[in-house]
Parts: C-alpha cells; structure tokens; sequence
C-alpha cells in the first residue's frame, strides 16, 4: 500500500507541476504560457530526416516541424521563436501530457484510442501514411506475405507494434518481434542483420533508407501498405483554442496553395481583389482576431514557411516520394482546408 | 489499577508536561507535525493529479490489464500472443526480469569472488589482471557496456545462413546461440522431483556427518555424497524412465533456425554487461571481507597445519562472509534494478513491457506503480533473504 501511495505520489509530480494558470486572458492556457514564455515548444522528432530533425548547422527542418514554424509565425510573427524538444515514440505522449511541450508534431499517427484515453486532441492530418517493411535487398524477398519465420525490428510504443502484431495474425504466419527503443539502434540491428526486416510507416522507411543506410540501393520497400496512418499534429485535450491556432495554421498552408499563394509572391498578392486573398492576407474578414491573433497571421505563415505544396517539395521531394493521396483534393489527393471564412 | 500507574509515576519518569521544554512531549509533537506533512503533501499531490487527469481526460484504473495487448513479444518464458492480455505481457516481462536477475545474482557472485580472491593472490600476473577487471569494470559507464556487448553479439557472428558451428548441433550466428536440448518427455518433470529430493538429503547428510564428525571425529566426504545424491537420484530416474535420448536440434528452416533452446544477443549482452559488471563491486567486497579476517587467524590455520585450500573454505571465508553479505545485498539489488536498463538493448524485461503498456494505453500512473510495485517486491524479497542469511552466519557468541 506504501509502496502504492508512494508510486502514485512520485508520478503526480509530473503531472502536477501542470499550467493551472490562466484565470483571465485568452481564454486558452497554453496560448498563455506561450505567449508569456515568448517562446513555443514543440515536441518534434530529432532523427527523421524529412520529418524532423535539426541539419548540420542545428537548423530544425522537416514538414513536421514547419508545423510548429506555421504556429510561430501565427502567434507571434516570427517563424524562429520555436525550441524544438527531441522525443522518441515513447516518450512523446507524456512530454505533451505533462505540459512539457505545447504542440505533438512528430509523425504520429491519429487513432481513436490516443484521442481519447491519451488525452489529446488530434487536430488535422499532415501526411497521409501507411505502414510498410524494409529488407535488403539480398534476401529476395518480394511481399510481406514471404516473412513467415522473419524477425523484424520495431520501435516500442508506436502503431507499427500494434499492426506487425495484427498482419502476422491475420495472415496466420509468425515473426520474432526485436523491440528497442531508440532508432539508431534499432536500425544498427536491422543493418547487423540482426532482423531480417525493419517495419514503420513508409515514409519513415523512405527517410532512413535515404538517410541512415550505407547503401541505399541495397534495401527494398515491400509494395504490402498494412495499415492506415495519418499523421498529424495533437494537443492537449482540454484547450479547444490552443487547438484552433494550430489546426488553422496548418489549414492556412492548404488554402494558400490553393489559392496559389506563395512565400515568394504573397507580398505582391497583398493588394489582390480577390476576395479570398484579401480575407487570407488579413486584409479583411478579422480572420486573426476570431482566433485571437493578429490578422496577418496566414500572411505571416506563408511569407515565412512556404504554403503546403512548397514545404513538401523541400523536405519530402528528397526522399523520393511523390505527392500522391498528399496532393489537393483539386488535383486527386486528400488535402481539403474547411473554408476560410 | 489506577493506583499502581500513578505511583509508577510518581516514583520513574515525571508526567508528560504540555511543554516544548518537555523531551518526550516534544518528540511526539514533532512526530505528528512530521507525519501531518507528509500526510499533507500527499493527499495535495493526489487529489492534483486525480484533478488533472479528469481534466484532460486521460484514462484511469485497472481495467486496461484485462483487455487484449495486441503487441508481440520476443522472449517469453510462458506461453503469450498478442491475443493475450497487458495483464499477462506484464508477467512475462516480470518473468523475464526475474530470469536475468537470478542467472546474473548466481554468476556475478561467482566471477566476483574469484577475482576478489585473484587480487589477493600472490601470484604478480593475476593479481595484475584482477586488480585491473575491477578499476576497468568499476569505472565504465554500465550502459556503455552494455552496448559494446550487444554490438559485439550482433556484429561478431556471421547471418543465421552462415552460422559457425563448432559443435555439432550447436550455431552461432546474429541471432543468437542455438542449442539441442533433450525433446520434451514426461519423465523430465520427475527428475526435477528427484533433483529437489537429492538436494533435501543433500542437507540431511551434511546435518548427519557434522553431528557424527562432533561425536567420533572421523569425517565424512559430504561433497561426494552430495554430489551423487543430486545429478545420481535424477539419473536413476531417467534410467526408470527408459533413458530417453531423443534431442529437439536447431535447424535453420526458413529465415532461421528453429527448434532447440535459444540464447538470444538481447539476454546474452544483458547477462554477460550485468555481471561482468556487478563481479567488479563484488571483488572488491570479498577482498574487504578476506582482509578484515585478521591475519594472526591465517598464522594459526597454517600453525595448526591446515592446506591453503581448507584455510580459505574452514578459516577465512566463514569469518569474512560476516563483513561480505550485507555489502553483497546492495549489489544484488543493484544488479536487479540495473536490468532495467535492457529497454536499450532491445530485451523485453518488465520496464520494456510496462512502458510499451502505458505508452498504448495512456495509463502512466499505473504503469509506473505496476514497475515500482514489482521492483520493491523483488527488492525485498532479497533483502528479507540476505538479512535472514546474514543472521545465520552471524557470529555467535556462546
Ligand atoms: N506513426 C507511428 C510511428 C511513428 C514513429 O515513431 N516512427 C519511428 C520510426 S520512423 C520514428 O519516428 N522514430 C524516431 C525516433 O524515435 O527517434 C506512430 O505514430 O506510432
């Protein structure tokens, strides 16, 4: 019962030491803090290339974290007032729990169970994922479907556990799960030929086979897409306003594309008569204002992040993926912002 | 009654004063302060957190142990799917913990007190060797060691297609070390019966041949006796059971090899880390104990005419075991917690189960208990051990 108590007490501290401010102000805690702290904290990924990582010069880059760019420069005008928090599978959900970070944006999957039990809210969905496996390319293997017998390295704490379990069985074949925690090792295993394949969204197999495989010619990605993964950025459950800003902010670099509106043309669209622009630039519709932000705040994301066409081309073009179901809805793919308006 | 308490405290100790100036009023006051803190800070950590959880919406109880897992596990030490439920997966990694804790208590003990043992030899060349095991194993981050074992398990041998094989039967490769073991047979449950039986004489014999050895002074060879008692009662019944001799041998069908018994890179890296490890501390600790034995008790042994070899095992160690095992407890407990760190390397004990648990229910909290619940039980269990050992041996006056 000691033990108990003292179990409980030990884990309340991280979640007591929560924002329990904000009696007057926007109404919304974490914008609050934000604003207060000057600063935005953004758990991101730190190791996959394309998604989040900081290059050479300790410069953050990735769709992902231009997410939380996009939220900085709505909030505050300014792209750079973000402090990027490294976090790996497991650990993220509690950083964003605890209050440590105030936005998720680390290729994590929206599903109904981390909606709800978890505590978050799921705001949109960046990229449009699923998972896959990855073998060298030496061990002839075509389809998932010929890994009985296989063992395979996965990240703890991830859907990819979850859907290599569901596969096998329901496929009736076997496999010997590897579970580490940290990327690096888990790919040194798969390298080591420790696991004969390694499983995680397709994305992330493209970015590290680019990335973090001597010879990237060596490895195949199965054709087999096993699962559903959109990814996306989350909150804490509890705060819809905080909510708000960051699913319009992201919703802004859709409708910009849209709109062909660019980093590089914006300003001279300012003065545009297109009444969709003109309500986008802030020129008027009080847009901001309804979200509690200054009304050039899509002005702001798109002058200082690029719409979402142009964030792809940059941190995803690389890995050679192609748009895909990630294109417009005007163009066949899945992107769709609910109207400016 | 009343009669005889007030006179008793007439005549001993004056009457408690509601006074600070009063020692014992004073330390009861102090204890309720204290202990109405602690109860305090408590019940405002609590009640904040039950607070905030509701708040966010965030899961709570003990219901999530029933429901289905969903995930797989590597090595399990019972039967487990991902049909099964976290309650189970949680069992299976206490189990798992247990076993490299317990192998790694058994080895380190023995590696430890050989090399305590070697530093104190006369001999230059082990004594050297000795002494720098335990300022290399002592200095070295554990979890650095861990991952130069794993990488050298993983990166030493060859793919499962190519595996070395030394022995017939037996394969080396990244996967891990694969051996024949006998095929399972009914008669196996019955040796494990006569082996504990064997180890039961084993106890009496010895009981006997001190009783008999104080009584006529002749000696008897109990190692001997104990020896054919526990391999020589199970072999006889395996002898009754029709001497079976059908091996289950590793075979590589497919991806790799199955059948026979496995010793994975995860476990063989965690065991070899923890107790290469652990053996430095406890080196150090025998070699305490050996040295706090006085030395005029080693001039009397060889005196008295008795061989290096009985002074150490009649003299020596049974003096030093009384400075030895409660330092020991420590790193019994210590070697136990540090397999925690196996999450690194790829090992599915209970922190790796756990965690994966709370991360895809979202219940930390109970997670975290359920961890600190299973680690303090274990704890314990040594401690309470070791603390009932240590009386034992005890020196004992009489
Ligand atoms: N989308 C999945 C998987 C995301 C995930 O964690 N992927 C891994 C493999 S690409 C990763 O990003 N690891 C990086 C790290 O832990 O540092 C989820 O949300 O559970």
């Amino acid at each position: 019962m000691k033990a108990l108590a003292s179990a409980i007490a030990a884990a309340a501290v991280a979640v007591a030491a929560l924002p329990a401010q904000a009696q007057q102000g926007s109404g919304s805690p974490t914008l609050d803090a934000v604003k207060a702290r000057g600063q935005l904290i953004c758990g991101a990924n730190g190791s996959v290339a394309g998604f989040g990582m900081p290059n050479a010069r300790g410069e953050w880059t990735g769709l992902d974290v231009d997410v939380c760019r996009a939220v900085a420069a709505a909030v505050f005008g300014d792209a750079t007032k973000v402090r990027y928090v490294a976090t790996t599978a497991q650990q993220r959900f509690t950083a964003l729990q605890s209050g440590e970070i105030d936005l998720l944006v680390r290729n994590t999957t929206w599903t109904l169970s981390r909606d709800t039990s978890l505590g978050l809210d799921f705001l949109a969905t960046n990229f449009y994922d699923g998972q896959g496996f990855m073998v060298k390319k030496s061990l002839n293997v075509k389809s998932a479907k010929e890994l009985n017998g296989a063992t395979i390295c996965v990240q703890p704490g991830t859907t990819t556990e979850l859907n290599l379990a569901d596969y096998f069985r329901a496929n009736n074949i076997r496999f010997t799960p590897v579970v580490i925690e940290r990327l690096e090792e888990n790919i040194a295993a798969y390298l080591a030929g420790r696991c004969d394949s390694f499983t995680t969204d397709v994305s992330g197999l493209a970015s590290i086979r680019a990335a973090n495989t001597p010879v990237p010619a060596d490895h195949v990605i199965l054709p087999e897409v096993i699962s559903k993964e959109p990814l996306g950025p989350s909150v804490r459950h509890g705060d819809a306003k905080w909510g708000d800003i960051v699913k319009w902010a992201f919703f802004a670099t859709l409708e910009a594309e849209e709109l062909g509106l660019t980093s590089a043309n914006i300003d001279s669209q300012m003065n545009s008569t297109n009444p969709s622009i003109q309500r986008f630039v802030g020129a008027t519709g009080g847009l901001g204002q309804m979200l509690g932000l200054d009304n050039k705040w899509a002005y702001n994301i798109i002058k200082q992040v690029g719409n979402y066409g142009e964030q792809y081309e940059r941190n995803i073009k690389p890995l050679g993926i192609e748009r895909g179901v990630n294109n417009l809805w005007t163009k066949g793919g899945l992107m769709y912002a609910p109207p400016l308006r | 009654m009343a009669d005889i308490a007030a006179s008793s405290g007439a005549r001993g100790k004056p009457a408690i004063r509601l006074s600070l100036n009063d020692p014992t009023f004073r330390a009861i006051f102090w204890q309720i302060v204290v202990v109405g803190i602690i109860g305090l800070i408590l019940w405002y950590l609590i009640s904040n957190t039950l607070h905030n959880l509701e708040v966010r919406k965030i899961a709570t109880g003990w219901g999530f142990l029933s429901r289905e897992a969903g995930f797989a596990i590597g090595e399990t030490a019972i039967e487990y799917g991902p049909e099964n439920s976290y309650g189970r997966a949680i069992v299976v990694g206490i189990l798992n913990t247990l076993r490299v804790a317990i192998i790694g208590i058994v080895l380190a003990t023995i590696l430890g007190t050989f090399v305590g043992i070697g530093r104190l030899s006369k001999n230059w060349l082990i004594a050297k060797v000795c002494s720098v095991y335990v300022e290399f194993m002592r200095n070295l981050p554990l979890l650095v060691q861990l991952f130069f074992w794993w990488a050298l398990f993983q990166d030493a041998f060859p793919g499962p297609r190519q595996a070395l094989e030394p022995i017939t039967g037996f394969f080396f490769s990244n996967r891990g070390i694969k051996m024949p073991i006998p095929a399972e047979h009914w008669i196996h449950a019955w040796m494990g019966v006569a082996f504990l039986i064997g180890v039961a004489a084993s106890f009496y014999v010895k009981h006997w041949a001190a009783a008999r050895q104080a009584a006529t002074g002749e000696q008897f060879p109990v190692l001997y006796a104990a020896l054919g008692l526990i391999l020589g009662l199970p072999f006889v019944v395996w002898l009754i059971g029709g001497a079976p001799v059908a091996m289950d041998w590793p075979a590589l069908r497919g991806f790799n090899f199955q059948g026979g018994l496995t010793l994975t890179p995860e476990f063989a890296a965690l065991l070899v880390g923890l107790v290469t490890y652990t053996a430095g501390f406890i080196a150090e600790i025998v070699r305490a104990g050996i040295l706090a034995v006085p030395h005029g008790q080693t001039e009397a042994a060889s005196a008295l005419g008795i061989r290096r070899g009985k002074m150490l095992q009649l003299v020596i160690l049974p003096q030093a075991l009384r400075v030895i095992v409660p330092p020991m407890t420590s790193q019994y407990l210590n070697l136990t917690k540090n397999s925690s760190l196996a999450v690194a390397i790829g090992y599915p004990d209970l922190v790796s189960i756990a965690n994966t648990t709370l991360n895809q229910t979202g219940q930390a909290i109970e997670g975290i208990a359920i961890i600190m619940a299973a680690y303090l039980t274990v704890s314990l269990s040594i401690s309470l051990f070791m603390n009932w050992y240590n009386k034992r041996i005890a020196f004992k006056e009489r």
